[in-house]
């Protein structure tokens, strides 16, 4: 079943539970039957609370193409200091994309370009003057796999510190790598073999030690790419807690395909569909009064 | 009848041999009501039958090929008055060769009367022997056809036994090439025996000099002869060092460019213009490093105050290492690009730059692969012997200096066979010996290349 098939099956569902509304209101939304229909798409506006007071990252009008297929549309969204945001939809829907974008690891993809404003800070991130050093060692990056380095324990967490420079002697990067392991709820575990190979953990295990490894450069904001996604249920619940944790010191945007994991880790949520930022809210919001009849599709499970 | 109308008969009965296969097959399947209700298609009955007729009639015509010459000449040298008997092997295989030619009516003069005789004979032995080829042949290739034809039924697991078949098919193929190995192994050892006959095995591999000359006539003078391989595998060893120096940092470096920096479209051009590289015949390599390369090098020492000989060990190793490059290259850069996105993603999201990302994640990630690469190059380099033959001379020179003249182990080998040799001095014997130890080299180091990379693929895959 594909994507647009899916997707009108579910908002006839929806259709039949609440009448009274046209059908037309949805498929306008869908908008991928003609061009007219999906260029009202675009100026479609994001329902809920995108924008915040004050933003720790903010993003307005991003769009995405990769070589001339656009994949994000006119995407507006702050994210504040030390919440979790939970990003949410369908595969393909450029939630993945998005979040990518706010450390420009987009910029490793050669086809892939990116539009609209993105700051840090107030700090415009896709200023050619940028150097994406600095940048990367504040916005940190978990990814989906696991994916330590074939060094040992100890050199996969000491390996930021050391390219930047950001300690002077040997007893203070002992420190640093302690202090992240322990914040990464892997110390009692590692502290006996931290020569040994960091492949060797299990992949719980492994995940944490890449959060780990992103948290000793001390980054202001962690971006999390569905970490949970390869790991069995008591690995997940681990992490879980420990982004429970971490939200006291960092920001945490994390992508996810799981809706309970989203309504257990975040403050607030956001809801894409097919390149477009449909519906931000408080997570309670989103989850039990979602104002947007996809995000409400999508949450009672009609598909995705 | 000769040899090839009867293989041409057994060829066209193997065909006639699939043809009613297939049409008896088709002929049952109309009787029951169609090919469906056949056991396999018509197509392996009449492979099946083909096959029948084939494997056992080509088996007794190569036997009878390799057999048939022995045995003639036996039997005519047999028949052979005493004189005759009491020759040597070598000159009773020259009487049959003349005798053969007395046959064909290719002599000088009227024969000997024995001897025309004795040629008479053995053309009335060939006639009859091929006579009999053919009866054999023709008639196993009937029997098959019969036998085949008599028991097929369609209940009959043709596709079974074709696949059977086959599969011997490929086993033998894959043999040959085993056996082919284990061929060579053994001549080269026996050989090298014969020589450690005449050098002891420990002179010949701790012996610092090497000067392969040895008194063919009792009075000549000098040339006692010494064989001391040292000399050639510290020359080898220089001339694939240098190789190396030169091949493992650019095809390395070109390797990382162009897995790592290279876009799409560099990479579609360059790739393909470095592999030119390993088109290249080493005979041309060879002229490049004596005429270009060794009196440019030559020249530039001289320039620097050096002395340089004009074949120097520099010349051919940098030749030797420009031919291995691509070899490298390519290598390392299918086990790079093997490393997961997934290692590069994770290096450059904590804020590392793209060089710091390959020396400390992608290379180490690589290594072994890398080394295994490398390994199977400087195989490579010690079997080369073309550029070396060309570009590094013949003086055997117990030397580190690069800008010497050295030889390698295969430039002797070369030297040692090359025109008319006697295979019973230790001289020539020498070359075997010198193969012998080479081939142990390769062998171990390939051994080892394979261990290390097959090691590397576990890890990722």
């Amino acid at each position: 079943m594909s994507m647009n098939e899916q997707y009108a099956s579910a908002v006839g569902g929806a259709n039949e539970l609440k009448e009274g509304r046209s059908m037309e209101a949805y498929t306008d939304l869908a908008g991928t039957d003609h061009a007219e229909v999906s260029k009202d798409r675009t100026r479609e506006k994001t329902v809920g609370k995108p924008l915040l007071e004050s933003a720790k990252m903010s993003t307005r009008n991003v769009k995405v193409f990769y070589d001339d297929k656009q994949v994000l549309f006119d995407v507006n969204l702050d994210i504040g200091a030390n919440e979790v945001i939970a990003m949410i939809g369908p595969s393909g829907c450029g939630k993945s994309t998005f979040l990518r974008c706010l450390n420009r690891m987009n910029d490793t993809i050669d086809s892939c370009r990116v539009e609209g404003d993105l700051t840090l800070d107030g700090q415009n991130i896709y200023d050619p003057k940028l150097d994406v050093v600095p940048l990367r060692a504040r916005v940190g990056m978990v990814f989906q796999k696991p994916n330590p380095f074939p060094k040992s324990i100890y050199d996969n967490v000491a390996y930021g510190p050391r390219i930047h420079g950001l300690v002077d002697h040997r007893a203070e990067l002992d420190e640093v790598v302690e202090t992240s392991l322990k914040r990464a709820g892997l110390w009692e575990e590692v502290k006996d073999r931290l020569h040994q190979p960091g492949t060797g953990l299990s992949g719980g295990q492994q995940q944490r030690l890449c959060i780990a490894r992103t948290i000793a450069v001390s980054p202001e904001v962690i971006l999390m790419d569905e970490p949970c996604s390869a790991l069995d249920p008591i690995a997940t619940a681990r992490i879980e807690e420990l982004i429970a944790e971490l939200s006291e010191n960092f920001t945490i945007a994390i992508v996810t395909h799981s809706m309970q994991q989203a309504a257990r880790v975040s403050s607030r949520t956001a809801y894409f569909h097919l390149g477009k930022l449909i519906e931000v809210n408080d997570t309670e919001v989103v989850f039990t009064n979602p104002q947007h009849k996809l995000t409400e599709a999508y949450i009672t499970g009609r598909f995705g | 009848m000769n040899f090839s109308t009867i293989f041409a008969i057994v060829v066209l009965m193997i065909g006639l041999g699939y043809l009613l296969g297939r049409g008896r097959s088709v002929q049952l399947a109309g009787q029951i009501g169609g090919v469906r209700h056949l056991n396999s298609l018509p197509f392996y009955y009449g492979a099946l039958i083909a096959l029948w007729c084939a494997i056992p009639s080509l088996l007794i015509f190569m036997g009878w090929i390799v057999f048939d010459d022995i045995i003639i000449r036996s039997m005519v040298v047999a028949e052979l008055p005493a004189q005759y008997q009491q020759m040597s092997a070598a000159e009773q295989s020259l009487l049959v060769n003349s005798l053969e030619n007395i046959a064909a009516g290719v002599h000088f003069g009227e024969p000997e009367p024995a001897l025309q005789e004795a040629a008479n004979r053995l053309l009335s032995l060939q006639t009859a022997s091929r006579w009999s080829l053919a009866g054999v042949v023709i008639s196993t290739a009937l029997a098959a056809l019969v036998i085949g034809w008599t028991r097929m039924s369609p209940q009959y697991k043709a596709r079974v036994h074709v696949e059977t078949v086959f599969k011997g098919l490929l086993l033998t193929s894959s043999l040959i090439a085993i056996f082919t190995t284990v061929g060579i192994v053994l001549s080269v050892l026996f050989e090298a025996l014969r020589f450690f006959r005449a050098v002891p095995f420990t002179e010949f591999v701790f012996g610092l000099e090497w000067s392969p000359q040895t008194a063919i006539r009792a009075d000549q003078v000098g040339s006692s002869g010494a064989f001391g391989a040292v000399p050639l595998f510290v020359g080898t060893l220089v001339i694939s060092a240098i190789a190396m120096l030169v091949a493992v940092p650019t095809g390395l470096m070109s390797a990382i460019y162009l897995s790592e920096y290279a876009s799409r479209r560099v990479r579609a051009w360059v790739k393909p213009a470095l592999e030119v590289l390993a088109g290249i015949p080493t005979v041309v390599y060879g002229f490049f490093a004596a005429l270009t390369v060794a009196p440019f090098v030559r020249n530039l020492g001289e320039a620097m105050g050096l002395d340089v000989s004009s074949e120097s060990a520099l010349a051919a190793g940098v030749v030797m290492g420009v031919m291995i490059i691509p070899f490298v290259s390519s290598l390392s850069d299918d086990v790079i690009s093997a490393v997961p996105q997934s290692m590069r993603d994770g290096s450059l999201a904590l804020g590392a730059t793209r060089s710091e990302t390959v020396k400390q994640v992608i290379v180490p990630a690589a290594l072994p692969g890398i080394v295994g690469g490398v390994l199977l190059a400087v195989s490579r380099a010690i079997g080369e012997t073309m550029i070396v033959v060309m570009a590094a001379g013949l003086a055997a020179n117990l030397t580190a200096n690069p800008l010497e003249t050295v030889t390698t182990v295969t430039v002797q080998i070369v030297t040692l066979l090359v025109g008319d040799q006697e295979f019973n001095s230790p001289k020539t014997l020498a070359a075997f010996a010198l193969g012998l130890m080479l081939f142990v080299i390769t062998l171990c180091l390939n051994f080892l290349a394979l261990h290390v990379v097959k090691k590397y693929r576990e890890q990722y895959e």
